[in-house]
């Protein structure tokens, strides 16, 4: 044996491949130790005196006291916002009021990280979605509708469209910089003024945005900002003088906000709850039919309400598509938000972390089989791990109520019909997924699947060009695209 | 992954019936995944690892017209001491070397543990009749190769004769005795995924030890997604028979970070298990240089000029 | 003594360079010698736009709106050097908002100009726009910067490659906008701007083989022999143009219908 060949056999063999913990800088977030409500331009105090801390989910450390509004704060923040409407906004020149989005656009390009880095501190969810995939689809969106803002006699040919006024925005806590996109964009772009209502467990975003909205010189009052919890948003939607409302979130919710606006003026949409069907047929792509699994119900925990959370499983590929799957999870990294290997955050809330446990544990009873993989979970913080449930039947609670987290359940088929009977049996309708090479089947299964939505051999794809919403209980109206500025104007 | 039967020469494989089995692969998807991996951060020490292993793994090659004792035999010595001025380095994993340059490269390795691959069956473009093909491994085999770099008849391929691709990789696996089998699939030429993965296949059922990506004589040569769905095939035949397949990157890689990248693919795809020389190589020569700068750089933490690597 | 201004030389726009003339002639204009573009200038504009054309018609209509976005954004940093070529402030605004205007179009074309259509059949069938190919755009004289914005932004805008013939008394606008075209991310050779004689560049491109549409914004009189010469391979003549609006931009695209089968 040589030197050299000694020298070989001593060199290490790893034994693992270890990802580095590669945490996205802190640093780059300035918090307060506490906000007030941004109404008119400013921070002011709110009058109903109330502050409660936004927590981490990743680490439950407090990050800062932010105002709950109550109704004299959401009547000041309604002023607030049909002063600055009648007072100027509405008859802006539409191609000022483009400029004046497109700034916002380019702010958001620009300080990205930043909201990045916040939007998984103060969410959970990891870096590499709030970098890759929220940011850069929030920027997206104010860039697409400032173009729209003088063009709105393209999306309507013969009408003439007008702005509502007074737009009431209650955004959920799963994609907080993206839905207040989705809502803030197209309203402006319409003319409207803005009272938006964050998520009570992410307010943080919502609240370093009025410092875009002050860099990019959007006059006082037409965007305002409400923290709070479901006490503010109900008093939003109650207020005499909004025009429009905008809602996404759960369907309970939502259900109780249609009948709170009944027999009102009120212009309403809503984006609701859903249980889409995945579903995989036997000549799909495997490896990355399996992908699409993953990222259509691990995608930012599983809170996502267009998750596909029913996976329908052609019989003939079950048992390797279970397997790939199973193999796929065992390579998900659950852990620190910040870090930039991290797949999977953390759960939003205690809350939310016990009704998964909850709807969890009555799988198990009712017989499902519970596969997780070994994966470390830190002690501090709210965690869940990647879990997949099968022999699972269609009257289980998991195959039929959304669960809002990484729970997958594992359906099986054996033809087209019974995959789109078994896809369409819920009383959700917001997305569904269908795996095949085959395109005359996407598009006939496309055609007689009752959803909002259809992804073909991909899922959880967003673009401001193309439009969102849901069938059925899982709402009306369509956010993004041309079919989204509709939900804000009205024609004389 | 069916065991193909020993069919006449000529004589179509019965692979239509299989189609739905060999699988198909969805661009998009395929590349985004790579993109992704692509984007893993490892450790510090790790990388150091990293770095060294894909030292290990490489096959330093030079495959040219110009081609000489001289210039092989500088190319062995690199291969066995890669940096001169930092013993602990280890030495790459072969040398590779048309077949006429065999022999002198074997002088040079000899005894250093670094093997000595050469190219064979009529590389780079395998448009030769098959008896040729076939003598010509035989031939690098007999000069003393260790390990065999066949290429696959892309035009037997692209023409759907996959028959004449699979009868031929069975016919230079018998005729190399020992040697190890590396096929070249020239995925650049292949045209699609669901080509490359159909190709590792056949490769593999033809007795393929190694799956290749390419000649290093065509753009594009390796991709990590091309790789990644060489992956997944090895990874389906290891989960249907048990049987690993080692898989070969070539061309194109010439950065340390593009290495690592490639390292993480593996890792996540096949898991720690493939991380060895034994079943996953570079082809490459440039990366060499620029894996020991960063290994230097990883070593005394400052950022190196190529001034300080031998050019060999 | 007071000090010397370093006069600017105003040369071609071709790939994303700035050459001299091949024919090497200049002509006095403005106060300046501006190049006086050949016939195989025209060829170069047309070969370089040609070579430029997957890039820019494959990028995502965001990002070309984004680039158009862009476009604007260098050349407010350069409203006042516009306003000192030009002597009007306005003209150089509402040309800056033009290509504010045209970068929102990018990603709404398709959406305004496109369709999906009802077939009487199991079939799926959509019409989409696409860029016609390589557009020559003979700017009009006056003005001499917005008349070349309101015709160049438009063919850009649908992912054309685009070869300009800059006015002939007033050229100094469009070489200072070459000049903020280079450096706002348009690829190279997606815009290229000729300065030079329109009675003897304009026939060239006309009959260029290679051109796939013809704007004839800045013919003033007849221009019967160069749409004669537009024939020989069919270019889309757009003589007037339906000026600031997303038809005008559809005269430089293609519509491509798609059927495909419904079933399982």
């Amino acid at each position: 044996m040589t030197e050299i060949d000694k020298k070989q056999d001593r060199s290490p063999v790893p034994s693992a491949f270890e990802y580095a913990p590669a945490p996205e800088s802190r640093d780059l977030v300035k918090l307060e130790d506490r906000y007030g409500l941004f109404i008119g331009g400013e921070f002011v105090e709110p009058r109903s005196g109330e502050f409660h801390p936004s927590v981490s989910p990743s680490s439950e450390e407090e990050l800062a006291q932010v105002a709950y509004g109550g109704a004299a704060d959401v009547d000041t923040a309604v002023g607030a916002a049909r002063g600055a409407f009648e007072n100027g906004w509405s008859s802006w020149p539409a191609g000022e009021r483009a400029k004046v989005i497109y700034r916002i656009a380019r702010i958001l390009q620009e300080r990205a990280r930043e909201f990045a880095v916040l939007e998984s501190l103060d969410g959970g969810k990891p870096i590499r979605e709030s970098r890759d995939v929220d940011l850069p689809l929030a920027a997206a969106h104010f860039f697409y509708y400032a173009g729209w803002a003088d063009k709105l006699e393209y999306a309507f040919p013969n009408r003439t469209p007008r702005p509502l006024g007074v737009a009431a925005q209650i955004i959920p806590w799963n994609f907080p910089m993206l839905m207040l996109a989705w809502k803030v964009a197209p309203a402006l772009a319409a003319g409207n003024t803005v009272v938006l209502k964050p998520a009570e467990t992410t307010p943080l975003t919502a609240l370093l945005f009025a410092d875009v909205l002050r860099q990019a010189q959007v006059p006082p009052g037409v965007v305002n900002i409400v923290t709070g919890d479901g006490r503010a948003g109900s008093e939003l939607v109650k207020h005499p003088d909004v025009d429009k409302v905008a809602f996404t979130g759960s369907t309970e919710v939502g259900k109780e906000i249609q009948r709170a606006v009944a027999g009102t003026k009120k212009k309403l949409t809503l984006e609701l709850g859903g249980k889409a069907a995945n579903v995989i047929f036997d000549d799909a792509p495997l490896d990355q039919a399996v992908e699409g699994i993953v990222n259509g119900i691990y995608f930012n925990q599983g809170h996502v309400c267009c998750a596909g959370s029913r996976l329908l499983v052609q019989e003939s590929i079950y048992d390797q598509t279970i397997q790939k799957l199973k193999r796929r999870m065992s390579n998900l990294r659950v852990g620190d938000p910040l870090d930039k290997n991290t797949d999977i955050g953390a759960i939003n809330s205690k809350a939310q972390l016990e009704r998964i446990q909850e709807l969890v544990r009555s799988g198990e009873e009712e017989g499902a089989d519970v596969f997780q993989p070994e994966c470390g979970l830190p002690e501090k913080g709210w965690w869940f791990a990647p879990t997949v449930f099968t022999n699972v039947a269609q009257s289980y609670r998991i195959a039929q109520e959304e669960i809002f987290g990484p729970v997958l359940s594992v359906l099986t088929f054996r033809t087209p019909d019974e995959a789109v009977e078994k896809a369409n049996n819920t009383p959700y309708g917001l997305a569904a997924g269908v795996w095949t090479e085959k395109g005359s089947r996407i598009l006939s299964m496309a055609q007689r699947l009752r959803a909002g939505v259809v992804w073909a051999n991909t899922y959880n794809r967003f673009d401001p060009t193309s439009p969102f919403g849901g069938y059925k209980e899982s709402g009306f109206g369509r956010e993004g695209g041309l079919h989204g500025l509709e939900a804000y104007v009205r024609f004389d | 992954m069916a065991q193909a039967p020993a069919l006449p020469h000529g004589f179509e494989l019965p692979l239509l019936p299989r189609l739905p089995k060999i699988g198909s692969v969805d661009q998009v998807a395929v590349e985004e995944r790579a993109a992704t991996l692509a984007k893993r951060s490892i450790k510090r020490e790790s990388k150091l690892f990293a770095l060294e292993l894909a030292v290990r793994m490489t096959d330093l090659t030079t495959l040219e017209g110009s081609d000489t004792p001289g210039k092989v035999a500088a190319l062995a010595s690199k291969a066995i001491r890669p940096d001169p001025v930092d013993p602990t380095i280890p030495s790459v994993a072969a040398v590779c070397v048309y077949p006429n340059l065999v022999p002198h490269a074997l002088e040079r390795v000899k005894d250093t543990g670094v093997k000595v691959a050469s190219v064979a069956t009529a590389f780079p473009s395998g448009q030769s009749p098959t008896d040729i093909k076939v003598e010509d491994a035989r031939r690098a085999a007999e000069l003393g190769a260790h390990e065999i770099d066949m290429v696959i008849d892309r035009g037997a391929f692209l023409s759907g004769n996959y028959a004449k691709v699979y009868d031929e990789v069975r016919q230079v696996k018998e005729a190399i005795g020992g040697a190890h089998l590396k096929v070249i699939l020239e995925t650049g030429e292949l045209g699609t995924y669901d080509n490359v993965r159909r190709a590792s296949l056949l490769a593999i059922a033809g007795g393929a030890d190694f799956v290749k990506t390419s000649t290093g004589k065509i753009n594009p040569a390796a991709t990590l997604p091309v790789t990644l769905v060489m992956l997944e095939a090895v990874r389906d035949v290891f989960e249907e028979t048990g049987k690993r397949i080692g898989v070969k990157p070539a061309g194109g890689i010439r950065q340390a970070k593009q290495a690592v990248q490639y390292l993480v693919v593996v890792n996540e795809t096949l898991g720690p298990e493939w991380l060895t020389p034994d079943l996953f190589r570079f082809g490459a020569s440039s990366l060499l240089n620029d894996l020991l700068l960063q290994i230097r750089k990883e070593k005394t933490g400052r950022y190196q000029s190529p001034d300080y690597f031998t050019l060999d | 003594m007071t000090r010397l201004p370093v006069a600017k030389t105003y040369k071609l726009f071709i790939g994303g360079a700035f050459p001299r003339s091949e024919s090497g002639r200049s002509y006095e204009i403005e106060g300046a010698n501006v190049a006086l573009g050949s016939r195989k200038d025209v060829r170069d504009a047309v070969r370089v736009a040609r070579e430029a054309f997957p890039k820019w018609a494959g990028m995502t209509a965001y990002n070309r709106g984004q680039v158009l976005y862009r476009v604007a954004e260098m050349m407010e940093g350069r409203r006042a050097q516009f306003e000192e070529l030009i002597g009007d402030q306005a003209e150089v605004d509402a040309a800056i908002d033009t290509w504010v205007w045209y970068a929102g179009w990018a990603d709404k074309l398709a959406q305004v100009l496109g369709t999906s259509n009802p077939v009487a059949g199991p079939y799926f069938n959509f019409t989409i726009p696409e860029p016609t190919g390589v557009a020559g755009i003979v700017a009009p004289e006056e003005p001499p910067l917005l008349g070349l914005v309101e015709r160049v932004a438009p063919a850009l805008v649908g992912g054309n490659a685009v070869v300009v013939l800059a006015s002939e008394r007033r050229p100094l606008a469009a070489i200072t906008l070459a000049e903020v075209l280079a450096t706002s991310d348009v690829p190279g050779g997606a815009v290229n701007v000729l300065t030079g004689r329109k009675g003897e560049l304009c026939p060239v491109l006309a009959g260029h083989m290679d051109v796939n549409a013809l704007d004839l914004a800045g013919i003033v009189g007849d221009s019967t022999e160069l749409e004669r010469l537009a024939a020989d391979n069919v270019k889309r003549v757009i003589r007037n143009g339906d000026g600031y609006s997303p038809w005008h931009a559809a005269a430089f695209l293609e519509l491509k219908t798609v059927w495909h089968p419904i079933g399982v």
